[in-house]
């Protein structure tokens, strides 16, 4: 291991490197940009032996990508924004056909109007595709999820792709320390890609994406869920093992901070956790019992743990970076139908278009929502807007 | 232990650099840190700002910096367009880019010509003198944040060669003629 100093983006270009990745295919778009020039400098340095293929879109970087994977290689890209939504067809088609891969998402607010801040609108459009969905708090947490990503992605009960969503800027162009472990400890533990579940190739005579009966069409869509399901366990190896290999692991779909002795909690995805927890020490120093549960992964949805450690608690606060038009903070929603709705709860939508939330607009959130709850016994208050 | 600073800058100036080159340098000597841009649409010559955080411990707040303990300025013109002491803290540390002595009321000010350093080594990239690197020599003088070793071992590293050397020796230069405004 090397401690480096690197910024978000970096560091999954780092990650791709000591994965072995063998074919990167990408377009350029704020944040995600420096992700593939770091990758282009590597390949040219001879740091990193793969292929990468110059397209004209977003559209065709996935489908190389895919073509790539579905040939039996490893393979990566990387997008934002409007380019993940341009993009959109082919992340349903590759999860379809359960073809292994890889996608690192530098979170980023959609337009119009044009704002390249960070944003949670575009990763939580996914969320339907049948893609694994991560999310990092802090670039140490970029690196591990990556490599955690091919694990997961290329296991034979998963068989699904993977987006690992870093937030725009905040992680993308921040500089931190990150723990790199070493060519050799990656290739102890991530072992090279498996030709399943099927390859691709010349004379192969497999074919894939073709009209099957409409059942056989809904049966495939079922072993998606189910390997979704399966997911949540592999996950929790996967990472098991990388813990044994590092010293590190965060709690596999969701990790709790002060959780177990807490009364109120927040939920929330990304890095603004980091503000969140820094928020509980201030709130429990004012003798608030605050703690914090952190989406780390989207989907599979961490629905048995969030009712297993915030079930019994008296309030629990949502933090929405993205919204769902018409019905509200989409994370929100989740973690609501996860608890049955027994504690208390509060849906904030706030930081939406790379709006700066701090610790102090945390703790000023939840000793508002402790206020309310204490004052009337339960509340249940489904969408407040922070900050406009 | 948090300190926190702004780095004023012109788009193009290296004011980002000089954040991350002071996180790599403090990060010699056993200290955490982080460094970020302002997140907007950077102009060449147009104002734009840094920040960096420096702690003992792991950092993991992620904010724009709202209250500095210390603002280091690139451009000696920079105080007339954007207020640079915004949020500074009582009795907090300024350092400029400056001929001459510049007083801001209630803060501890520094100056050093980091123009003159430049045009002195020949370091010019681009038509612009580079005064990133000065700044962080005049910073690890006034603030003693970090010791000047480690910010010009930082600086030879980032860029190896004559770039690099060049570089630290203005850091240098700017850490033995940096002064307080009395």
């Amino acid at each position: 291991m090397t401690v480096k100093l690197l910024t978000g983006n970096y560091t999954v270009a780092e990650a791709a490197r000591l994965a072995r990745v063998k074919v990167v295919a990408a377009f350029p778009i704020t944040p995600q940009t420096t992700i593939v020039e770091k990758i282009a400098e590597m390949i040219e340095h001879g740091e990193m032996d793969a292929e990468m293929i110059h397209v004209e879109s977003e559209h065709s970087a996935l489908a190389a990508a895919y073509g790539a994977a579905a040939g039996g290689v490893r393979a990566f890209t990387a997008t934002s924004s409007q380019g993940l939504l341009y993009m959109h067809e082919v992340v349903w088609w590759v999860a379809g056909s359960r073809i292994p891969l890889v996608m690192a998402i530098v979170t980023r607010a959609i337009g119009p109007p044009w704002n390249i801040h960070v944003s949670h609108e575009d990763i939580m459009d996914q969320r339907d595709t049948g893609w694994i969905i991560s999310i990092a708090e802090d670039n140490q947490e970029v690196l591990d999820l990556t490599l955690q990503a091919f694990r997961i992605s290329e296991d034979p009960r998963v068989y699904l792709p993977a987006m690992v969503g870093l937030d725009g800027f905040i992680l993308s162009h921040t500089t931190m320390p990150v723990d790199v472990p070493s060519q050799e400890e990656v290739d102890s533990w991530l072992p090279p890609r498996s030709p399943g579940p099927y390859v691709i190739e010349p004379g192969s005579g497999v074919i894939m994406g073709n009209i099957p009966p409409d059942e056989d069409y809904m049966r495939m869509r079922k072993a998606m869920q189910t390997a979704m399901r399966n997911a949540e366990r592999v996950i929790m190896e996967v990472e098991e093992e990388y813990y044994k290999l590092t010293g590190r692991r965060y709690g596999g779909l969701l990790e709790c901070y002060r959780c177990s002795d807490a009364k109120y909690a927040v939920v929330l995805m990304g890095t603004w956790a980091g503000n969140a927890k820094e928020a509980a020490d201030r709130l429990r120093e004012k003798g608030y019992p605050v703690g914090v549960a952190r989406i780390r992964y989207i989907r599979p949805f961490p629905s048995m743990l969030l009712r297993e450690k915030l079930g019994g608690m008296k309030g629990v606060m949502v933090m929405d970076r993205s919204v769902s038009m018409g019905r509200g903070g989409p994370l929100f929603l989740e973690v609501a139908e996860a608890l049955r709705s027994k504690p208390s709860m509060m849906s904030v939508i706030a930081g939406v278009g790379g709006v700066d939330v701090g610790v102090d607009d945390i703790s000023s959130l939840v000793e508002k929502f402790i206020g309310k709850v204490e004052e009337r016994g339960h509340v249940y208050i489904d969408e407040y807007w922070y900050g406009v | 232990m948090l300190v926190e600073l702004v780095f004023h800058g012109r788009g193009g100036q290296g004011a980002v650099t000089a954040a991350r080159l002071l996180v790599g340098a403090v990060h010699r000597e056993g200290l955490e840190g982080q460094a970020f841009p302002h997140f907007g649409a950077e102009r060449r010559g147009a104002p734009v700002r840094a920040y960096a955080r420096i702690s003992d411990r792991p950092i993991r707040i992620h904010e724009e910096v709202r209250r500095p303990d210390i603002v280091v300025v690139l451009d000696p013109d920079l105080p007339k367009l954007v207020d640079v002491t915004r949020g500074l803290k009582n009795n907090g540390v300024i350092v400029i880019n400056s001929k001459t002595p510049v007083l801001f009321n209630g803060y501890r000010a520094y100056f050093v010509d980091a123009t003159g350093i430049a045009l002195e080594l020949g370091l010019i990239v681009a038509g612009w003198p580079v005064v990133n690197t000065s700044m962080l020599g005049a910073l690890a003088k006034a603030t003693g944040l970090v010791s000047i070793e480690s910010v010009m071992r930082e600086i030879k590293e980032y860029w190896p060669g004559r770039i690099g050397e060049a570089n630290a020796r203005a850091a240098e230069l700017a850490y033995s003629r940096v002064k307080k405004v009395e």
